[in-house]
């Protein structure tokens, strides 16, 4: 892939969070436990593209999404946004780069303010950024939710959000994060609140959206099914690393890790023949949160664990751009 | 055919300011022996209204208006309500709530809470502790978890403590409501699992989710409902592989795969207000096959194994 293509490059991205001990353990000078959230995270996004970033909770998925848009500071790696190393830049030198990296939230009951009108809420990062005059930025509100189709735009513009269903919100969501007319948006499981019956209508709707303005996509989700729908490339965590990563077709229909081919095991397909056999579940359960301090951070529920697992695997190409952290695989 | 579970034009409407809200408006179907149950449906669509009416636990303004819930011969309403709850509820037929893993008390340790249901219920103090372990046990959980608080417990964990909790008094009939959400994909495969292991065992489950692809692991039957009806009950096969009302065909068709086709379909639209549903088939005007006499109200057409209520369909075309 050449490095013009890429627009968000994610180097060796680490943040370590102190677990707090207790009074009897710090007295003890015992070592301070860290939980490993993000470790060693290295990914890059093609423009225009959409990568997924899948795991489950506890993997660092999210904290991953807040230190791209520096929500959070990291403690080392770099990431590197349309050429520019962000994390080098300071609180001013942000704001270029706030404005063309938005987020969408999971809640849309949460992420929307019930007290503002849909007009104001959208508007708001308009007018925090006090961009345009007020009549643009009424506007610039009319044309997003006209994109978004919440339609009649000037009956939904004044209402409230509880006048609204859960896709209704999530649209409105969407729409105040195209009002900056962002390069990058982060989508934080957009559709795991709403009913199964419209997350195709947002899934399509954030694609036709994504295609047509040209919009890097980082799309971050538990739901492998969902991913398939809208994503490129993918990435699958597990417990603060990368444990495999590529096209994402190749990834869900040739499953190289362990971790990874658990995980699709344990998807249900609608299947009537399913209630005649168990689902598979090849891994160990996990005890606690002791974990083997060095090596493959998988080996305690690994079915294929060998001696050499107690070593730290690399993230390497196993096929064409197809990489894979573990030792099942030789390069 | 003996049948195990037999629900007969149940209605259970909530009265609230606006007018009494039909959450569950006639509904009917009826299990064999051995068969376990789903139920689908979108949200606000009364299925959870079913699982609690089942329970006789709504709670005001929500009440059972009219109907028959009869667990292997006996009609449960008409039973007084002591008589129920002396009877009946808990021990012939349980429910694990919505959410309920974050129901569980922080400050009581799993053995105190499992200890509290035996309480109530009248179990004999002596032989307590005894239950109690081979609840946990029989959910796949160590005795030691007993002494623990929720709080140590991993989201797994609890949801198998739930489980426990319902299976405690040992009913023939566990109804589970959502019992997968906000679970980790691994974990809900493993609480699949164990609700299979329970089947084996003997029970029968009434499995009421959103996600028609997990109901395939469990049920017999399904039925799917929408604003308040059935409007389709039939075997799994009879649903996943020729599903007759559109709404059902709509459902199907918006479940993402993982393999297979990448397209996935929406419903347009939205359900009815329950307060004031539509007079007629109440999917009218979301229906893509809508006509004129899809006014009125669709019959109950009787199929192989269960009815489809749609206009589409007549009764000798289903023999």
């Amino acid at each position: 892939m050449q490095d013009s293509n890429v627009f968000v490059d994610v180097r060796s991205l680490r943040k370590w969070f102190g677990i707090r001990r207790t009074f009897a353990e710090a007295i003890s000078s015992q070592e301070e436990k860290v939980v490993k959230a993000v470790d060693d995270v290295s990914f890059k996004i093609p423009k225009a593209s959409v990568f997924v970033l899948a795991g489950e909770s506890g993997s660092g998925k999210t904290t991953v999404a807040r230190l791209i848009l520096r929500a959070i500071e990291p403690d080392s790696g770099n990431i590197f946004f349309d050429g520019t190393d962000i994390t080098k830049l300071d609180h001013n030198e942000l704001k270029k780069f706030r404005i063309n990296a938005q987020m969408v939230h999971q809640d849309p009951y949460a992420s929307i303010d019930p007290r503002m009108r849909i007009m104001e809420i959208v508007m708001e990062p308009l007018t925090v950024y006090k961009i345009g005059t007020n009549k643009e930025q009424q506007e610039a509100v009319f044309k997003a939710l006209e994109e978004v189709r919440l339609e009649p735009v000037t009956d939904i513009a004044y209402r409230y959000p509880h006048m609204l269903s859960g896709g209704q919100r999530q649209r409105v969501a969407i729409a105040r994060s195209l009002v900056l007319k962002p390069k990058f948006i982060v989508a934080d499981e957009p559709v795991s609140m709403l009913d199964i019956s419209v997350r195709a209508e947002i899934l399509e709707l954030m694609q036709n959206l994504q295609k047509k303005h040209n919009i890097t996509f980082l799309y971050i989700t538990h739901d492998l099914s969902t991913a398939r729908y809208i994503g490129d490339q993918i990435a699958i965590m597990y417990r603060g690393k990368i444990a495999e990563m590529g096209p994402i077709d190749k990834v869900l229909l040739n499953p190289l890790h362990p971790y990874t081919q658990a995980l699709i095991d344990a998807i249900s397909e609608p299947d009537p023949n399913n209630r005649l056999k168990e689902k598979m579940v090849r891994i160990k359960t996990e005890t606690g949160i002791e974990r083997v301090s060095t090596g493959c951070n998988f080996y305690n529920r690994c079915p294929y664990a060998m001696e050499v697992c107690k070593t730290e695997p690399k993230l390497m190409e196993a096929e064409d751009s197809h990489y894979v952290s573990c030792f099942l695989y030789p390069k | 055919m003996k049948e195990s579970l037999v629900v007969e034009n149940l209605k259970s409407y909530y009265f609230t300011s606006v007018g009494a809200v039909k959450a569950v408006d006639n509904v009917t179907f009826a299990l064999g022996e051995e068969e376990s149950v789903g139920i689908a449906g979108e949200s606000a669509c009364g299925k959870s209204t079913l699982g609690l009416s089942m329970m006789r636990m709504l709670q005001p303004p929500g009440k059972i208006v009219g109907g028959k819930i009869a667990l292997h011969g006996t009609d449960t309403l008409t039973m007084s309500d002591s008589e129920f709850n002396k009877k009946v509820r808990w021990k012939r037929i349980a429910m694990v709530f919505q959410g309920a893993m974050n129901a569980l008390d922080p400050v009581y340790s799993i053995k105190d809470q499992l200890k509290e249901v035996l309480k109530y219920h009248g179990f004999p103090e002596v032989e307590m502790n005894e239950r109690i372990i081979e609840s946990v046990r029989q959910v796949g959980l160590d005795p030691s978890v007993i002494e623990r608080h929720p709080h140590e417990l991993s989201g797994g964990m609890k949801q198998r403590i739930v489980i426990a909790m319902a299976l405690i008094l040992k009913p023939e009939f566990v109804i589970a409501d959502e019992p997968t959400t906000a679970l980790d994909v691994i974990v809900q495969a493993q609480i699949i699992n164990l609700l299979k292991k329970l089947k084996k065992e003997g029970m029968t489950i009434m499995l009421i989710t959103h996600d028609l692809a997990i109901i395939s692991e469990i049920a017999e039957k399904i039925g799917i409902m929408y604003a308040g009806e059935i409007v389709e009950f039939g075997s799994a096969e009879q649903i996943y592989d020729d599903p007759k009302h559109p709404y059902t065909q709509a459902l199907i068709g918006a479940i993402p795969r993982l393999k297979g086709d990448k397209k996935f379909s929406h419903v347009k639209g939205s359900p009815p207000n329950l307060a004031k549903p539509p007079k007629g088939c109440r999917f009218y005007d979301r229906c893509p096959h809508a006509m004129d006499v899809c006014k009125q109200d669709p019959q109950m057409i009787r199929m192989k194994e269960g009815f489809v209520r749609c206009w589409l369909y007549d009764e000798k075309s289903q023999q």
